[in-house]
């Protein structure tokens, strides 16, 4: 049973109609988006699903994560805060901007915060050099730029969703 | 001061033009229906040839002499826009796709008809999720508009676009490796021959263009190659959009004529550096260029293909032109630039894989007061072992912000040893 094809039956068809019916593999990179949209990070049995549903190895898969950035097969932060100290900049002051944030909030580059919420992390170039600081949140199934950002208004920003995540959760209970 | 233009940015000058009725209403999409109702593709490609487009991605070969190369007797033909922009420095393509989308994906129209593809993908970098979703509801309107689809204007000639994510990988924006990375395995570059053109994407002929180049085709088009010709140099012209950050007191986009000088976009459109300080140095294309000292000739260098790499032996590139103040310490800029390339260094070739390792120990150790004299020279010496030997340019890359840095502000390298001898 493909626990993953049964929970998005339509999205993975949907997925696979974007290539030719004969290039069954390309779909895995989209594939691997759907498996982490609800945790942030890919399962050994999305592994396995994603593999069998495109015809390659699981270790064909697992190469692909470890390849790409964007993909995780750990459990991190619910969300990522993935900082550019890239040249253009760390000429704007990303660096020290990041060094403040981790004091901030008590954790040092590549940590999660104990609630488990916000992994902070550092990354390459992301193309908005001109608004620097900025970084992009990785979480829910969605990646949004931050730009011309402050300590203050990402402090602001993590009690937010903090806030959210409570919310969500009260709405399950 | 040289009078910015919209061409390309049309959203500056028209707003709401990321809706398809305004840019339909503003002549959107004439161009695309001109050429399947009226033209062969072999006259689209002529005046694309004519009109001297060159490649706005960074190498800028002729984009008509590219698609051209393809061969008629292999079906089917692709066309994948290159929206992967990751250069460090650059952030042309991603106004271009979030402002105005419909002209890009227009253009990527037309170039699929001029090579007789009926798919074409759009392969972004990951971290451009949301433009992608915006593509994805831009594409889906088209389709529901009869814009793509079959048998466009009443003609044989279908047409579907589709998006592709990629995950964060700068080698993704070397064509091979992008392709790679499409039919869904690691993206590492492809040994060439045979280029793209003959086998490319799912072992087919494939032209693969870059965003900006895509979005000048519909203004060629509809206003002819010698329109276009009449801006910037013989060599070189058109328009460009000039990517411009780092000390500079207006960072952004710019489109300029291809041709304006360097002091002309810094201190009349950037409006200078910040605090007073001066310029110490630039860099003409992101991370992959060489460093220039910023003196006069450098600073009247004009903004063209020909006239940067000749007078400056710095490429043009993407033009992604990153200001350095004289605050900025060279040694400091080129462990930044290494310690970028090593970690996007996709491991297939040895030169690149290793060169870039140990540049990166290297540069570590000079910056962080742990270096020896001679470090500095060996430093040298691994960029230039490196040099000539890598199966893509990234590795090539890698090296010129070493071998330029050096050669050019040896005294600040000399600074941060002098540093270890006294810790």
């Amino acid at each position: 049973m493909n626990a993953l094809l049964s929970k998005y039956p339509e999205q993975v068809e949907q997925i696979l109609a974007r290539y030719p019916a004969d290039q069954k593999r390309a779909a895995v990179m989209p594939l691997l988006y759907l498996a982490q949209a609800e945790d942030n990070y890919v399962t050994k049995q999305e592994i396995a699903d994603i593999a069998e549903i495109v015809g390659i190895s699981d270790t064909d898969v697992v190469s692909i994560i470890g390849f790409y950035t964007l993909y995780h097969d750990e459990p991190g932060g619910r969300y990522r805060i993935q900082v550019c100290t890239d040249l253009p900049c760390a000429l704007r002051g990303a660096d020290q901007f990041l060094k403040n944030l981790c004091e901030n909030i008590g954790v040092r580059v590549g940590e999660t915060t104990p609630d488990g919420l916000v992994t902070i992390e550092s990354v390459m170039c992301l193309a908005g050099c001109h608004r620097a600081p900025m970084f992009q949140l990785q979480g829910d199934g969605d990646i949004a730029y931050h730009e011309n950002m402050t300590v203050e208004k990402t402090l602001a920003l993590i009690e937010e969703l903090r806030r959210h995540v409570k919310t969500g959760e009260a709405a399950h209970d | 001061m040289t009078e910015q233009t919209t061409f390309l940015l049309r959203h500056r000058a028209v707003p709401n033009i990321d809706q398809l009725d305004v840019y339909r209403a503003n002549g959107g999409f004439e161009a695309f229906k001109k050429v399947v109702t009226s033209m062969q593709p072999a006259d689209v490609l002529a005046v694309v040839k004519d009109s001297g487009l060159r490649g706005r991605g960074g190498a800028g070969f002729p984009t008509g002499v590219k698609w051209g190369f393809l061969p008629n007797n292999i079906w089917p033909h692709y066309v994948v826009a290159n929206a992967d922009e990751s250069e460090p420095g650059t952030f042309k393509d991603r106004e271009i796709m979030e402002s105005n989308p419909f002209q890009f994906l227009e253009g990527l129209m037309i170039a699929s008809y001029a090579v007789g593809a009926n798919l074409s993908y759009v392969y972004l970098r990951g971290e451009f999720w949301q433009i992608a979703r915006g593509l994805d509801e831009d594409i889906a309107a088209l389709e529901a508009a009869g814009l793509l689809g079959d048998g466009l204007f009443s003609t044989q000639y279908s047409l579907r676009l589709r998006t592709h994510l990629g995950a964060g990988a700068y080698i993704c924006g070397e064509e091979t490796a992008l392709l790679e990375s499409l039919e869904g395995k690691l993206g590492q570059p492809r040994l060439r021959p045979p280029f793209p053109a003959v086998y490319g994407l799912f072992g087919k002929p494939t032209v693969i263009n870059n965003v900006e180049t895509l979005t000048n085709l519909p203004p060629i088009l509809d206003k002819g190659a010698a329109w276009y010709k009449s801006l910037g140099t013989e060599k070189s012209p058109g328009v460009k959009i000039f990517s411009l950050s780092g000390c500079i007191n207006r960072p952004g986009n710019y489109e300029l004529p291809l041709g304006v000088t360097f002091r002309e976009l810094i201190f009349e459109h950037g409006g200078g550096v910040p605090e007073g300080r001066s310029v110490k140095a630039f860099m003409s294309a992101g991370a992959s260029s060489t460093i220039v000292m910023a003196d006069d000739t450098a600073l009247d260098t004009p903004m063209d293909y020909e006239s940067t790499q000749g007078n400056l032996n710095a490429p043009l590139g993407s033009a992604s032109v990153i200001i350095l103040d004289d605050s900025v310490d060279m040694a400091w800029l080129v462990d930044k630039t290494v310690h970028f390339f090593r970690h996007e260094s996709c491991g297939k070739c040895t030169p690149c894989r290793e060169g870039t390792y140990w540049m990166g120990h290297l540069t570590h150790r000079i910056t962080h007061g742990k270096a020896r004299p001679e470090d500095i020279e060996l430093l040298d010496t691994v960029a230039a072992q490196m040099q000539g030997k890598c199966l893509c340019a990234l590795g090539e890359f890698s090296t010129m912000a070493v071998r330029s840095g050096i050669e050019k502000f040896r005294a600040d390298f000399e600074a941060n040893v002098r540093r270890a001898a006294h810790g």
